[in-house]
């Protein structure tokens, strides 16, 4: 089996990280309970023509994913990987309400079109002519995992030799609305210093879009290898410690190896407990690393997290406003990522320095 | 690593039966479900037809035994008992004995209930419940709680109407690699005002009966389905001397990379995914007795899919049909139910006959299956295509 290596990065985040050069170098902050992303010159990358008629995530996607292709050196890819857990959100609620609103008349194909899952894979495998495999995942937290436990498993048996992965999920103001009438949205605004703080349910909503190319050769310009990824339906907190032991030693792998835990933290009340177990448990003497609090919540946050892990094994520099606790580890090799969203849909993700 | 793929259950709801003999019944009676929509109220009822579930909801929930408090959507309430049918059929009784998952594909998820109350969620209380089944995993995940599938590999594809064969595909994959001894794949959509107007607005849906490969076809039908296949590995198979009904050969997916809904002119995609499927079957076009084609009676998909066929098959051509005259295009499911079919032709060794055939495309020379047939069939192709160009392919076999 071959070694699967992050070749390449794009993302668009609530933080300035489009540019490559950069790593959290200037920290876009809020007070807020919703937050979206600081948007490219998307003109750059596409013509304003085509921009217009595009929904959204599929602009973040068509630009994410060109500069994490012009990261890796490479034009084209084998493969699409998708992971979105709404897909273009705004074009379904823009489609839902004009059937409601004008009684089922007088509808435009584009909103329905764009409403469409696979739309963002699908534009940009169009975008680059790419013929090859292209699959969305669209199952909440675990889209993005899902979409790399699948590029993994082609690159390992080399049925591919670079995939193109990313996680994308765009705001809607309606989704928005009737997620704060259930408590999945913070009742008060938050700053990023102290979201973990809060003591109120729900989260920061927010959107964005990472993306990665994949390989399975190591280049020059190589972030980290993906060693694995393992996601679960669900996970009873009383079983997490068994879980992520069982996951360490699968893949050889001893606690003491593990140099950074970046956890998926969104300060609710309700569910940090799971990220707490692990941070006050066996990992208490690890660095901790969190980043929701930069980019906020939505299905594919977790793709930030991805995000930064590459970026801190491969710049062996570690950002002083994503710290969890105060230990500073001795050497940046092993990272584990453990994400979930509302006590459902776990992953764990391990990356190792090259 | 696992060098065989068995299916050793199968389970299904459709237009055309509640249970895969029901369906095995209509197919060979040439017996379709289509008719006017009952269960949507839509300002469009008299220019369409569709392909619809008897079942109410309240039906369903009493079918599954759900608490009135529950928020089940009904493509997650069809894709339950269609998947538990599976499970009974592969006469699994102890679930977590073996390493398994599910993979389960949709398109319009919880949209069902997100059309009725879109509005009324601002008001009323009572409803909000159903605001989280919205997002396509949600459906997933509540099938997976009715099997008892805990802290395992759980997910959802999307790519449109080809995405129950892709989640076939994906299942097949994590057998072979070894990630899970088995596998519960398939889809489960549900008819809703969303892919209606959708398709409408589209101007691909047929007014009447529709008749795919016909030079005068007019569109397609809507169809709500759920269909689940339980997939395992060569070591399960042997450990609990299962019978196998069939096995997951050959599959492949591509991208036709011409435009977001439209096929390319001559089934650039198609033509790959059906290369590709070969090749990892280790098939030539020759060994392929049966192709059930996705063929959804549109202008468009019937005329690109049938110059792929021929640019694959040439002269080797085997005969072909398309079920959706049966029980419309059930979109995230299609690829799940006409995997059911497959395997229950090479079972019977049946070839169905494409309803509702009179007239030859002008385009090509292919011609449709048109009547039942009786064939030795020891493999079965089924192609699904779907928007954003998303092609696949998946090959059933008798032997392994």
């Amino acid at each position: 089996m071959k070694k699967v290596y992050i070749r390449g990065v794009g993302s668009i985040s609530s933080q300035k990280t489009l540019d490559n050069k950069e790593f959290l170098d200037e920290i876009t902050g809020y007070n807020d309970t919703v937050i979206s992303v600081v948007n490219p010159v998307y003109k750059d990358y596409i013509p304003p023509a085509a921009a217009r008629r595009m929904a959204k995530g599929v602009k973040m996607g068509v630009v994410a994913s060109k500069v994490a292709l012009e990261d890796a050196g490479l034009e084209n890819v084998d493969a699409i990987i998708t992971g979105t857990g709404m897909g273009c959100v705004v074009d379904s609620e823009k489609f839902v309400s004009a059937i409601i609103d004008n009684n089922e008349e007088f509808l435009t194909p584009t909103s329905f079109i764009q409403s469409t899952h696979n739309t963002v894979g699908g534009q940009i495998a169009l975008g680059l002519g790419c013929k090859g495999y292209n699959f969305t995942y669209v199952h909440a937290s675990n889209s993005f995992e899902s979409a790399m436990l699948d590029a993994k498993m082609q690159l390992e048996f080399d049925e591919a030799s670079s995939i193109l992965i990313g996680g994308v999920d765009e705001l809607g103001a309606h989704t928005v609305k009737i997620h704060r009438l259930i408590d999945h949205i913070k009742p008060v605004e938050v700053s990023p210093a102290n979201l973990l703080d809060s003591g109120t349910k729900g989260a920061v909503f927010s959107e964005g879009a990472n993306f990665f190319v994949l390989g399975n050769a190591k280049k020059e310009n190589t972030y980290a290898e993906l060693v694995a990824v393992e996601t679960f339906n669900d996970l009873p907190e009383e079983n997490l410690l068994e879980a992520v032991k069982k996951f360490l030693i699968d893949n050889n792998v001893l606690i003491e190896d593990i140099d950074v835990l970046i956890q998926g933290n969104n300060g609710d009340v309700v569910y940090d407990r799971y990220y707490n177990s692990l941070s006050q448990g066996i990992f208490s003497k690890t660095q901790q690393i969190y980043y929701k609090h930069l980019c906020g919540e939505f299905n594919t946050a977790s793709s930030f997290g991805v995000w930064l892990g590459a970026k801190i094994l491969k710049t062996q520099q570690v950002p002083d406003i994503v710290a969890l606790n105060d230990v500073k580890t001795s050497k940046l090799e092993t990272i584990l990522l453990y994400n979930q969203y509302r006590g459902e849909n776990h992953s764990f993700t391990l990356l190792r320095k090259c | 690593m696992s060098k065989g793929v068995a299916i050793t259950g199968m389970g299904i709801i459709s237009a055309i039966g509640d249970n895969v003999a029901e369906n095995y019944n209509a197919l060979i009676e040439g017996r379709k479900g289509i008719s006017r929509i009952s269960k949507i109220d839509t300002v469009h009822k008299d220019a369409i037809m569709v392909g619809e579930i008897e079942a109410s909801n309240q039906e369903l929930v009493n079918q599954l035994g759900l608490p009135s408090e529950n928020n089940y959507c009904r493509t997650a309430m069809l894709g339950a008992i269609a998947a538990k049918q599976s499970i009974a059929d592969a006469k699994i009784s102890d679930i977590k004995k073996y390493k398994t998952g599910l993979i389960s594909a949709t398109s319009v998820g919880g949209m069902d209930m997100t059309e009725k109350y879109f509005y009324e969620y601002l008001e009323d209380k009572e409803l909000q419940k159903y605001i989280e089944g919205h997002h396509a995993g949600d459906s997933t995940q509540k099938i997976a709680e009715q099997l008892g599938i805990e802290q395992s590999l759980v997910t959802t594809i999307s790519t449109a109407c080809s995405s129950a064969a892709n989640s076939i595909m994906f299942g097949a994959r994590l057998i072979k690699s070894g990630k899970l001894d088995r596998v519960v794949v398939g889809g489960t959509d549900c008819l809703s005002k969303f892919t209606i107007n959708g398709f409408k607005t589209l101007m691909i849906l047929s007014d009447t009966y529709n008749t795919p490969f016909d030079e005068n076809r007019k569109g397609l039908n809507l169809g709500e389905a759920a269909a689940f296949l339980v997939l395992e590995s060569d070591a399960v198979v042997k450990a609990e001397n299962k019978k196998v009904l069939a096995y997951v050969k050959g599959y492949g997916n591509a991208n036709d990379a011409y435009h977001q809904t439209a096929s390319s002119e001559n089934g650039d995609g198609a033509t790959l995914a059906m290369e590709k499927a070969l090749k990892v079957g280790g098939l030539q076009p020759k060994d392929i007795d049966y192709i059930n084609a996705h063929g959804t009676a549109t202008g468009n998909n019937d005329l690109s899919e049938g110059r792929a066929i021929i640019r694959v098959f040439g002269e080797d051509l085997p005969e072909f049909s398309s079920t959706k005259a049966y029980t419309g295009h059930t979109l995230a499911a299609a690829g799940a139910i006409e995997a059911v079919y497959a395997v229950l032709a090479l079972q019977n060794n049946v070839i169905y006959p494409n309803l509702n055939f009179k007239t030859q495309m002008k385009e090509f020379d292919i011609t449709p299956q048109t009547v039942l047939k009786e064939k030795e069939l020891d493999t079965v192709l089924s192609n699904s295509l779907g928007f954003g160009g998303n092609c696949s392919t998946v090959i059933f076999s008798k032997q392994a």
